[in-house]
């Protein structure tokens, strides 16, 4: 019984381009506000640079030859990936399923509850797109993009953010109300925030916080990935962070689309 | 009117959770063309029943088809053919009515000009022309209900689930939706409805089905029901321990119910029974009524609190 639940909880999802109709209903919401969603992705970098870029940046050397502000930059849009997509599909989501049981008004039409919950990863992902392409505007606007590279940075947003979007998810189906969030708030988001390379470069970690940062903490990867591609320095270990992220985002896509549908329909 | 064509049908229906069984090896059909009612005390298994047939909860065991197609094999195909007003509210609150009714309809593949087509009719249809563009968390709940009414109808579907379509809505309101309800079955749509006032299934339905406990314990036209268990007529006095016992004593057949300090007489021959208790009480008064609904249901899922 314990090893069949298992097993279903893996089990591949039947998608059609339904998802497409979920995502839309997400986006015809947001459009309706942008204004809201729009002005804390493009004020908060702007605060975080000239507060710790130029602020605390005038004490701290140089890190890997770069000013302190470019070295933060990056971590900047990385983390603007992370929040926008682990929020929609945390408290997003489930005011969604919960209070405005929008899931139930989809799934008495043809759509499935696999679709719904994909659209939702989806929207996720999107939303990682919009913010983190607001702070590479402003990024922009500073100065510290040296390379064209920094073009491929929705890329990582999307798929970044489909990762934090499917981790999310799980969390939404695990919880037994909306607080519930505040544990993975202060459990995962907030030590990522900070260990994750991003204020400060992970080799000033003793060597056991540094394995677990890698192995762990999925921003590291997203952090990594944009660094690169915002400073055009183009290492190996790159590699390595973006077969992090796509062994990681299929389990928990696949994952969370189950744990969803046996939270929803019992 | 109701016609001889089966469009649903489910046998030995079964759902189970852990700790209970809440549609318990039912058997039942719906007719196209009929409005059928589901009757029962709150837990009685109505609404996953609904949710059943429209294909949203997996079956326990049995076999439920839809228009000849699987619930669990053809889910997309039923859908498809059917519309959903669920008790709950699940509008979109950030959408106005006209969007909350667009949206709904990209669901089913509906190209816009014809959904926007669709949608005024449906406002016209509905009354709710006036407030095509206003944001639903300014809806009365009354307006909200309709508007459901009308989502429900936007793909033009053959099958209308209605889970308790008026619990909640004043007088008005609650006639204005009878009226639509009545309406759609003139147009041929099959309805199945779920509620707790009897006088609304008495009103509307063709059929009624009262469940208990996850059985469907009664089955019929409303009227026949009346008849069989309850009989034309009941007759109510108020309680007194002299009256109860000449009544016991003199009608050992009737089925007496004391409630509130009224008895109620369940007899085949009220008017006989009257005659007696006035001449033996000539000072109280009694008073006849016809037998409703709400008598067979009492009746027959009892008196106590089911939750």
């Amino acid at each position: 019984m314990k090893a069949a639940s298992i097993t279903s909880a893996f089990k591949l999802p039947k998608l059609t381009c339904r998802i497409w109709k979920v995502w839309q209903r997400d986006f015809d919401v947001f459009m309706k506000t942008w204004k809201v969603s729009f002005f804390p992705p493009l004020l908060e970098p702007i605060f975080y640079l000239v507060a710790m870029g130029y602020g605390l940046g005038s004490f701290v050397q140089p890190i890997q030859g770069l000013p302190y502000i470019q070295f933060i930059a990056p971590a900047l849009i990385s983390i603007s990936i992370m929040y926008s997509s682990f929020f929609e599909c945390t408290y997003g989501s489930f005011v969604r399923m919960h209070f405005q049981k929008t899931f139930d008004a989809i799934i008495a039409t043809p759509i499935s509850i696999e679709e719904v919950i994909a659209g939702e990863l989806l929207w996720g992902a999107t939303r990682s797109i919009i913010s983190s392409t607001i702070v590479l505007a402003v990024v922009a606007a500073f100065g510290l993009i040296s390379t064209p590279l920094f073009i491929l940075i929705p890329i990582v947003a999307f798929f970044g953010g489909l990762m934090f979007s499917a981790i999310a998810m799980v969390f939404t189906s695990l919880a037994p109300n909306i607080d519930f969030f505040n544990y993975p708030g202060f459990l995962f988001i907030t030590p990522m925030f900070l260990l994750s390379g991003t204020f400060f470069p992970l080799a000033s970690l003793p060597e056991s916080m540094q394995v677990f940062a890698k192995a762990f903490l999925p921003l590291t990867h997203v952090v990594d990935l944009s660094r690169g591609l915002i400073i055009g320095n183009l290492e190996s270990s790159l590699l390595i962070s973006l077969v992090w992220i796509a062994a990681v985002t299929p389990i928990f896509f696949v994952l969370s689309i189950n744990l969803m549908k046996r939270k929803l329909i019992k | 009117m109701t016609g001889s064509e089966v469009l649903i049908k489910a046998q030995n229906l079964t759902k189970k959770y852990d700790d209970y069984i809440a549609v318990n090896n039912i058997d039942f059909q719906v007719y196209k063309g009929e409005c059928c009612g589901f009757l029962g005390p709150n837990g009685a298994g109505k609404t996953t029943t609904i949710k059943m047939i429209q294909c949203v909860l997996p079956l326990a065991s049995g076999k439920l088809s839809v228009a000849g197609m699987s619930v669990s094999e053809s889910p997309r195909e039923i859908k498809k053919m059917i519309g959903v007003a669920p008790q709950e509210d699940n509008l979109d609150p950030d959408f106005t009515a006209l969007t909350n009714l667009l949206v709904y309809a990209r669901y089913f593949d509906i190209p816009k000009p014809e959904a926007l087509k669709r949608s005024d009719e449906l406002f016209r249809f509905f009354q709710l022309e006036e407030k095509r563009n206003v944001i639903i968390e300014e809806l009365s709940t009354g307006m909200k209900r309709r508007l459901i009414l009308a989502r429900a109808l936007i793909n033009e579907p053959q099958i209308l689930l209605l889970d308790e379509p008026t619990t909640g809505l004043d007088p008005q309101a609650r006639h204005l939706i009878w009226d639509k309800i009545r309406s759609l079955r003139k147009q041929g749509v099959t309805i199945i409805l779920t509620t707790h006032y009897m006088d609304e299934a008495a009103e509307l339905c063709d059929r009624t089905l009262i469940m208990d406990d996850g059985k469907i314990i009664e089955q019929g036209k409303p009227s026949d029901l009346i008849k069989k268990h309850i009989g034309e007529e009941v007759l109510e006095v108020d309680y007194d321990e002299k009256v109860m016992k000449t009544l016991q004593d003199e009608f050992p057949e009737a089925r007496l119910e004391v409630l509130s300090d009224r008895i109620r007489v369940f007899t085949n021959q009220p008017h006989g029974v009257v005659e007696t208790f006035l001449k033996a009480f000539p000072s109280k008064g009694a008073t006849i009524r016809n037998a409703n609904l709400e008598d067979v249901f009492l009746k027959l899922t009892g008196r106590q609190l089911k939750e």
